[in-house]
C-alpha cells in the first residue's frame, strides 16, 4: 500500500517544548502496562483484572493509600539519591549498598547501644539515627566516590560491588553478634526508636487506627525541596549541572571537580541511607537480612523516569510504591521487575523525541 | 585445601566469566557498552535450561540461550545505535527487562533436572600428571571450548580485517564511515554478539558448571564481575580468560577456606563461626574493586584504555565531519 | 548525432543540499576538467565542504545530478564514490589513532581479504610513495606522526585506491609557509600523473598560486563559476566571496605599551604524549598590546595556552603582575585577572546544553548581584546575560537558548562577552576566528582590539598569520616549544617568520 505521506525524522533546531518530557514519561508508562499486560495475556493471566485490582490495592482506601506512601516513603529518597548522582552524570548505581548501610549505621544506636534508650527522649534517638544513618550512607557512597577521583576508576562497577559487600556485611552481624534467638534478624527495637506514625494517635483521632505512615515521609518531602534548593538555586548546584554537562569546561571554568566527584557521592549515598534508616525506624524496627525489595535499583528508574527533577521523584514514587504493592500479590512475581524494566527502556527511547521531531511530509506527486 | 581441586574448579567457573567478558570486549571494541550483561545471562540461563527440559536436548538449550541472549540485546542496539540513548541507562533497562523476563518465563523450573552438557575427559592429554588432571579431566565440553575460544577471539580482533574494522569502528568511527564501512552495521551486529555470548555465559551455568535454576541466585552478580573483568583485561580477550580464570581459583580457595578446623597451622576461624563465611561471600566483589583498580592505574601508566568512541553515539555531521 | 564532447573529470549540475533549517547548496554547478587544479573558495560557512561531501558520497543531494568522466552517478555511501575514483583528504583526518599508517590505508577494502599480512603491504604503500615523493613510514602509528605527517597519509589513502579525482578540503590549514609550497608541488605532479584536484580553501593568495580556475561559493550560492584564475584580482576575488571589494578592515590604534602584565621564565612542559612541548620558553607581555604566536600546529601553542590558564603543569615560572601562577589550578590564575578563550569552543568553552545565561556566569556566579553567599539570582543573571546579547550583538532567540544551538559565531562571542565582563588583565585567545565566517571574524577581532586599547595584555595564538599581521602589536615564532625569534608585527617579513615556524632560523631578538 503506497500512502502519499512519508515519516521522517528530523533534528530540532529549536528548543522542545517544555511540556514534552513530563508527556513522553507518562506515555513511556502507559505503553510498559500495555505491554506488560500483554506478556501477562500471554501467559494466561488477566490483565484487565489485574488493573483493577491494582487500582484498589494501592489507592482504593485510605487505609491502602498509606501503605502505597509507605513504599513509596524510601522511594523518594533513593530517587533524589540518584537523580543528585545523575544530574553530574555520576552513575550511582550503588543506593541499595548505601541503603543497606544507611540502615546499619542506624541500627547501631540501638544494637551497641549508643545511648541509654530507657531515658533519652525520643527526638534524641530518632536525630542520631537519622545522622547515623547519613554517615554510613555517606561513607558508602565516599569510597566510590573516592576512588573515581583519584583512579578513575569506573563507579558503575564500584557501586554495584559494594551493594553485594553491604548486604554480606548486613547479614553477618545480623547473624552472629545480634541475632535475636537465632533467627536471620536482630530482635525488635525499642519503642523509643520508632519513627512516629499517624496510628500512634489512633485515641485521638478514631480514623489513623491502623494507618502506618510515618514521619520518613516529611524526610522525603523536606528531602526534596532541599535537593531542589540545592540544584536549582545554590552554587553548588550550578557546578553540579556544569560538571555533568561538560566536565572540561568546568575545569576551564576554575572548577575542583575530584572534590565535587567526592561531595556528590556522599550526598547521593547519604540521601540513600537516610532510606535506609526510614525503613528500619518507621517500618520494620529491625535490623533483617531482607529489607529492601531493591528500592536501590527501583530508584535509578524513578530519577530518570522523573527526569532528574526532584518534585517529579516524589510523584514517580508513588507510582513505583503502588506498583510494589499491586507486585507482591501479582503472580508471578517477576512481573513488577519486568514491567520496571520496560518503563525505563520506553522512557529511554522516548528520549529521543527530544532531540527529533516527528514530521509527516506529503509525498510530491511526479508530473 | 586441594591445588588441584582449586585450578580444576577455577577452569570451570572460569569459563561462565570468558564467555560473557569476551562478548562484552567485542561490544565495547565497537563502542557500545552493554550493561545489560546479567540480566542477558540470566535470560540464557533460563532460555537454555527450560529449552533443554522441553526438547531433551542440551545443545538446543544452549543455542537458544544464545538466540535470547542476541534478540535482548539488539533492543539496546536499536536504542542506543539508531535512538542514540544514553547507553548507561539503555543497559541497565536490559538488566531489569532480562532478569524480570527470565524471572516471570522460568516460574517452576527451579528443582528440575534437564539435560545437561557432558563431562569429557580428553583422552591421552588427560593422562598427564597433575596437569592433565587439572586441564584434561572431567571437565565439560564448554570449558575446552573456552580454551580454544580466547584464542581465537584474539587472533580474529588483532590479525584480520573484520577486526580491524572492529577496532575502527570503536576507535574513530568518521575515519571507517568515510571509507564505506557501515558503522551501524558493525555496531548492530558486535552488540548482537555480544548478547548471544552472555546468554552463552548464562548457559554455560545452568546446563554445564552448576546445573539447575535458582532464579536469581544462579548468576548471582557474575555478569557484573564480567563487565568489570572487560576493564581489567584492557579490552584483550586473553587477559580476560586469565581473569576469568584466576576468579574462578580465588572463589574455590575462598570457599575451600570454611572447610577444615586447622588451617596453615592455626584454628580456622571459619570452622568455629560459620557467620564468617559472610565475609568470604564478599571477596569476589571486592577482588572485582580491586582488579579495577588496578587495571585503571595501569590504564593510566601505559596510556592505555578504552575504545575512544566506547559509548559516544555515531552522527555523520552535518557542516562536514 | 555528431561526435559528443570530451567528458569532463565531474560534472556537478544544479546541486540543492539541505539540511533541517538551513539551505547548504543552492543550485550550485561545478565542473572539473581532467587534469586541472580547480579552486572551490568561500567563506567559512558558504557551503563548500559540503558540496565536497556530496561529491564523496556522504550526503544525497536533494536534487541535482552529477557526473564522473560523463557517466551520471547516485552515491549512497562513500564506498560508492570511492569506486568511481573520487577520493577526499578530508580537513579534520580521518585517520584511527590507535592503528599504523598501514592499516588505516587498508581500512575499508576487499584486499587483504581476512588474514593481515601487513609487512608485505606495508611495502606496498612504500612504494607507492615513492611515486609521488610523499614520505612516511608505514609501520608507525598515526598518533605518533606530526600533522603533516597525516595528512600525507591521508592523501595515500585515496591514491591506494587509485583515486584520479582528489578533493583537498583545506589542506593548508595545519603546515608552514614553506610546507605548504611543497605541498602545491605536489598537487602539480599529481595532475601531470593524470589526477583532478578539486582544492577547497578560504585564502584567496594559495588558490591564486596554484589553482587553474575557480569556483565561488556565497552563502550556499555560487557567484562565479568555472572562472579562470588569470586576470582575477585579489578585489574581484574577495567581491565574489564576501560581496565586498575588500575583505574588511580593522583599525588599530597606535599605542604605547605599559607594564609587563605576563611573564614566562624558562617554562617546560609535556605534552599528552609524555613529548616535551614547552623547552624553556620565555616571554612578555605588556598592556595593552597584543602579542601573537605564530607557528605551525603542533609545536606546544596549546600547551603554552594551557599552562598559563592553569591547565596543565610545568616547570619554570609565570609571573602575573608579579605573582607566581604556575602550576596551580584554573581558579587561581582566573582569580589573578587571566580570561581564557580556548581553542574548542563547544568542547572546553562552553556547556553546550545550558543555556546561555548559564554559559555567561561561569566566572562570575559567586558575585554580586548575581550570585550572593550561597545562592544564585537568576533574575539578575538574565539581565546580566540580556545586556551581554545585546551589547555583543549576539544572535539567539532569547537568553534561555541552549548554548549548543548557538552558531559558531555567537557562541565566540557569548565566550568572549563573558571574558571581558571579568575585566582580566591577561587574556590569552587561541584561534580565536577559526571557522567562523567574514562577518563573525570581523565582529571578534574588533573586540580583541577593543580589549587592547582598555589595556588589557592579549596573548593571540593564531594559524591564520594575516590575522597575526594585522592585530599584532609583536609577533613571536613558536617552534617545537621554543621561541624562535620576536618582532613587530608593522616591518615583518612573511618569508622570515615561516623560516622560523620550521625551525630553520632563528633570532636573538
Amino acid at each position: 500500500m503506497n500512502l502519499p505521506y512519508t515519516v521522517i525524522f528530523e533534528k530540532r533546531t529549536e528548543d522542545y517544548p517544555k511540556w514534552l518530557p513530563a508527556v513522553t514519561s507518562l506515555a513511556s508508562v502507559i505503553v510498559a502496562f500495555i505491554i506488560s499486560g500483554i506478556v501477562l495475556k500471554m501467559i494466561g493471566g488477566d490483565p484487565i483484572l489485574v488493573l483493577k485490582f491494582f487500582f484498589s490495592a494501592t489507592f482504593g482506601s485510605w487505609a491502602v493509600f498509606s501503605d502505597t506512601m509507605v513504599k513509596a516513603t524510601p522511594l523518594i529518597m533513593v530517587g533524589l539519591a540518584c537523580a543528585v548522582a545523575f544530574k553530574m552524570k555520576l552513575w550511582n548505581i550503588g543506593a541499595e549498598g548505601q541503603f543497606y548501610m544507611g540502615a546499619f549505621f542506624s541500627s547501631l544506636v540501638v544494637l551497641i547501644p549508643m545511648v541509654n534508650l530507657e531515658t533519652t527522649p525520643k527526638f534524641i534517638v530518632i536525630a542520631l539515627m537519622v545522622i547515623m544513618g547519613m554517615i554510613g550512607g555517606a561513607i558508602w557512597g565516599f569510597i566510590p566516590g573516592y576512588l573515581k577521583a583519584k583512579y578513575q576508576v569506573n563507579e558503575i562497577i564500584i557501586t554495584l560491588m559494594l551493594n553485594y559487600v553491604a548486604l554480606y556485611w548486613n547479614n553477618f552481624w545480623i547473624f552472629d553478634k545480634w541475632s535475636d534467638a537465632g533467627f536471620q534478624m536482630t530482635p525488635q527495637f525499642e519503642k523509643v526508636a520508632w519513627l512516629p506514625r499517624l496510628s500512634d494517635l489512633a485515641k485521638e483521632y478514631k480514623a489513623f487506627s491502623g494507618i502506618t505512615l510515618h514521619l520518613g515521609v516529611v524526610f522525603g518531602i523536606i528531602a526534596a525541596i532541599i535537593i531542589w534548593w540545592i540544584l536549582e538555586r545554590s552554587h553548588w548546584g550550578y557546578e553540579i549541572k556544569l560538571i555533568g554537562d561538560n566536565p572540561q569546561a568546568a575545569r576551564y571554568a576554575g572548577l575542583n571537580i575530584t572534590k565535587n566527584l567526592v561531595l556528590v557521592m556522599m550526598l547521593s549515598g547519604a540521601l540513600a541511607g537516610l532510606a535506609g534508616m526510614s525503613e528500619i525506624s518507621g517500618v520494620v524496627h529491625r535490623l533483617q537480612e531482607k529489607i529492601s525489595p531493591g528500592y536501590g535499583f527501583t530508584g535509578i528508574i524513578v530519577a530518570w523516569l522523573a527526569k532528574l527533577n526532584p518534585f517529579a521523584v516524589i510523584i514517580v514514587s508513588i507510582l513505583f510504591g503502588a506498583l510494589i504493592i499491586a507486585g507482591r500479590q501479582i503472580q508471578p512475581s517477576g512481573i513488577a521487575n519486568l514491567l520496571q524494566g520496560i518503563i525505563l527502556f520506553m522512557v529511554i527511547s522516548s528520549d529521543v523525541l527530544l532531540r527529533y521531531k516527528i514530521r509527516i511530509i506529503r509525498l510530491e506527486q511526479e508530473a | 585445601m586441594n591445588l588441584e581441586i582449586i585450578l580444576h574448579a577455577g577452569l570451570a567457573t572460569g569459563t561462565i566469566l570468558l564467555f560473557a567478558a569476551i562478548g562484552e570486549i567485542f561490544s565495547e571494541r565497537a563502542g557500545i557498552l552493554n550493561l545489560g550483561v546479567e540480566g542477558m545471562m540470566l535470560l540464557g540461563a533460563m532460555a537454555g535450561f527450560s529449552t533443554s527440559l522441553a526438547t531433551g536436548n542440551a545443545w538446543v538449550g544452549l543455542i537458544v540461550a544464545m538466540l535470547a541472549g542476541g534478540i535482548l540485546s539488539l533492543a539496546h542496539g536499536l536504542v542506543t545505535i539508531h535512538l542514540q540513548a544514553d547507553q548507561v541507562v539503555s543497559g541497565l533497562s536490559l538488566t531489569f527487562l532480562g532478569t524480570g523476563l527470565a524471572l516471570v518465563l522460568g516460574e517452576g523450573l527451579t528443582g528440575q533436572h534437564p539435560p545437561t552438557i557432558p563431562i569429557v575427559d580428553i583422552p591421552l592429554l588427560s593422562q598427564i600428571p597433575f596437569l592433565g588432571k587439572v586441564f584434561f579431566s572431567e571437565h565439560s565440553l564448554l570449558v575446552y571450548v573456552g580454551y580454544i575460544f580466547a584464542p581465537l577471539t584474539a587472533y580474529y580482533i588483532y590479525k584480520t580485517r573484520p577486526g580491524m574494522h572492529l577496532r575502527a569502528v570503536g576507535e574513530k568511527p568518521s575515519a571507517a564511515d568515510t571509507l564505506g564501512i557501515s558503522v551501524y552495521g558493525v555496531r548492530y551486529f558486535y552488540t548482537f554478539v555480544g548478547g548471544m555470548l552472555a546468554g552463552l555465559a548464562g548457559a554455560t551455568i545452568s546446563l554445564a558448571i552448576t546445573p539447575g535454576w535458582y532464579s536469581t541466585q544462579t548468576t548471582s552478580g557474575q555478569g557484573w564481575i564480567a563487565v568489570g573483568l572487560v576493564i581489567f583485561a584492557q579490552w584483550n580477550p586473553m587477559r580476560a580468560a586469565f581473569g576469568g580464570y584466576l576468579f574462578g581459583m580465588l572463589r574455590r580457595f575462598i570457599l575451600d577456606l570454611q572447610g577444615p578446623a586447622v588451617l596453615f597451622g592455626i584454628a580456622n576461624p571459619l570452622y568455629v563461626n560459620s557467620n564468617y563465611g559472610f565475609f568470604l561471600q564478599m571477596m569476589p566483589f571486592v577482588l572485582t574493586i580491586v582488579a579495577l583498580i588496578w587495571g585503571s592505574r595501569a590504564a593510566t601508566k601505559k596510556r592505555l584504555g578504552a575504545p575512544a568512541a566506547l559509548g559516544v553515539p555515531y552522527i555523520r555531521g552535518e557542516r562536514g565531519l | 548525432m555528431t561526435s559528443s564532447p570530451p567528458s569532463h573529470a565531474v560534472e556537478m549540475k544544479d546541486i540543492v543540499i539541505r539540511f533541517p533549517g538551513v539551505l547548504a547548496n543552492d543550485r550550485v554547478n561545478l565542473t572539473l576538467k581532467h587534469g586541472e587544479i580547480h579552486a572551490l573558495l568561500g567563506e567559512n560557512g558558504a557551503g563548500k565542504s559540503t558540496l565536497m561531501s556530496a561529491l564523496a558520497g556522504l550526503y544525497k543531494p536533494s536534487s541535482g545530478t552529477m557526473r564522473v568522466h560523463g557517466e551520471l552517478v547516485d552515491f549512497n555511501s562513500p564506498k560508492d564514490a570511492i569506486a568511481k575514483g573520487i577520493g577526499m583528504v578530508y580537513q579534520h583526518f580521518m585517520l584511527v589513532p590507535t592503528q599504523t599508517v598501514t592499516e588505516n590505508i587498508l581500512l575499508g577494502l576487499n584486499e587483504p581479504k581476512f588474514f593481515m599480512d601487513l609487512p608485505k603491504y606495508d611495502q606496498k604503500i612504500r612504494d607507492l610513495q615513492d611515486q609521488f615523493g610523499l614520505r612516511v613510514d608505514p609501520t608507525m602509528k598515526v598518533w605518533q606522526l606530526s600533522v603533516g605527517e597525516q595528512q600525507r597519509v591521508e592523501i595515500l589513502k585515496t591514491l591506494y585506491r587509485g583515486a584520479d579525482v582528489l578533493i583537498m578540503d583545506e589542506p593548508t590549514a595545519v603546515l608552514a609557509p614553506q610546507e605548504i609550497d611543497e605541498l602545491m608541488n605536489t598537487m602539480r605532479s599529481m595532475t601531470k600523473q593524470g589526477k583532478s584536484i578539486i582544492f577547497i580553501s578560504h585564502k584567496l593568495n594559495e588558490v591564486t598560486a596554484v589553482a587553474d580556475r575557480l569556483t565561488v561559493l556565497r552563502k550556499g550560492v555560487a557567484t562565479a563559476e568555472g572562472m579562470d584564475i588569470e586576470g582575477l584580482t585579489g578585489e574581484k576575488l574577495a567581491e565574489l566571496m564576501v560581496g565586498r571589494k575588500v575583505i574588511f578592515r580593522v583599525e588599530k590604534k597606535e599605542q604605547e605599551p605599559g607594564d609587563v602584565v605576563l611573564d614566562l621564565r624558562e617554562i617546560s612542559a609535556q605534552n599528552n604524549k609524555g613529548v616535551r612541548a614547552l623547552n624553556k620558553l620565555s616571554l612578555k607581555v605588556h598592556q595593552g598590546e597584543i602579542l601573537g604566536i605564530a607557528g605551525v600546529a603542533g609545536n606546544g601553542q596549546s600547551e603554552l595556552a594551557e599552562v598559563i590558564t592553569g591547565m596543565r603543569g610545568c616547570e619554570g615560572s609565570i609571573l602575573i603582575n608579579g605573582e607566581d601562577v604556575a602550576n596551580t589550578e584554573p581558579s587561581a590564575a582566573i582569580a589573578r585577572g587571566v580570561a581564557h578563550i580556548p581553542e574548542d569552543r563547544t568542547g572546553v568553552g562552553s556547556a553546550p546544553n545550558m543555556t546561555i545565561t548559564e554559559n555567561t556566569i561561569m566566572k562570575n556566579y559567586r558575585d554580586q548581584p548575581i550570585g550572593n553567599k550561597w545562592s544564585i539570582n537568576f533574575t539578575e543573571a538574565r539581565d546580566h546575560a540580556r545586556g551581554l546579547k545585546d551589547a555583543y550583538d549576539i544572535l539567539a532567540p532569547n537568553v534561555r537558548t541552549m548554548a549548543r544551538k548557538l552558531s559558531g559565531g555567537n557562541l565566540q562571542k557569548v565566550i568572549l562577552a563573558r571574558e571581558i565582563t571579568t575585566n582580566p588583565k591577561l587574556m590569552v585567545a587561541m584561534q580565536p576566528t577559526r571557522g567562523l565566517d567574514v562577518g563573525a571574524i570581523e565582529s571578534i577581532q574588533r573586540l580583541l582590539l577593543e580589549q587592547r586599547e582598555a589595556g588589557t595584555a592579549i596573548l593571540l595564538i593564531s594559524e591564520e598569520l594575516e590575522e597575526l599581521l594585522t592585530l599584532s602589536d609583536r609577533i613571536a615564532v613558536l617552534h617545537e616549544g621554543k621561541v624562535m625569534g620576536i618582532m613587530d608585527a608593522e616591518n615583518a617579513d612573511v618569508k622570515e617568520i615561516g623560516l622560523m615556524m620550521t625551525g630553520t632560523k632563528r633570532s636573538d631578538a
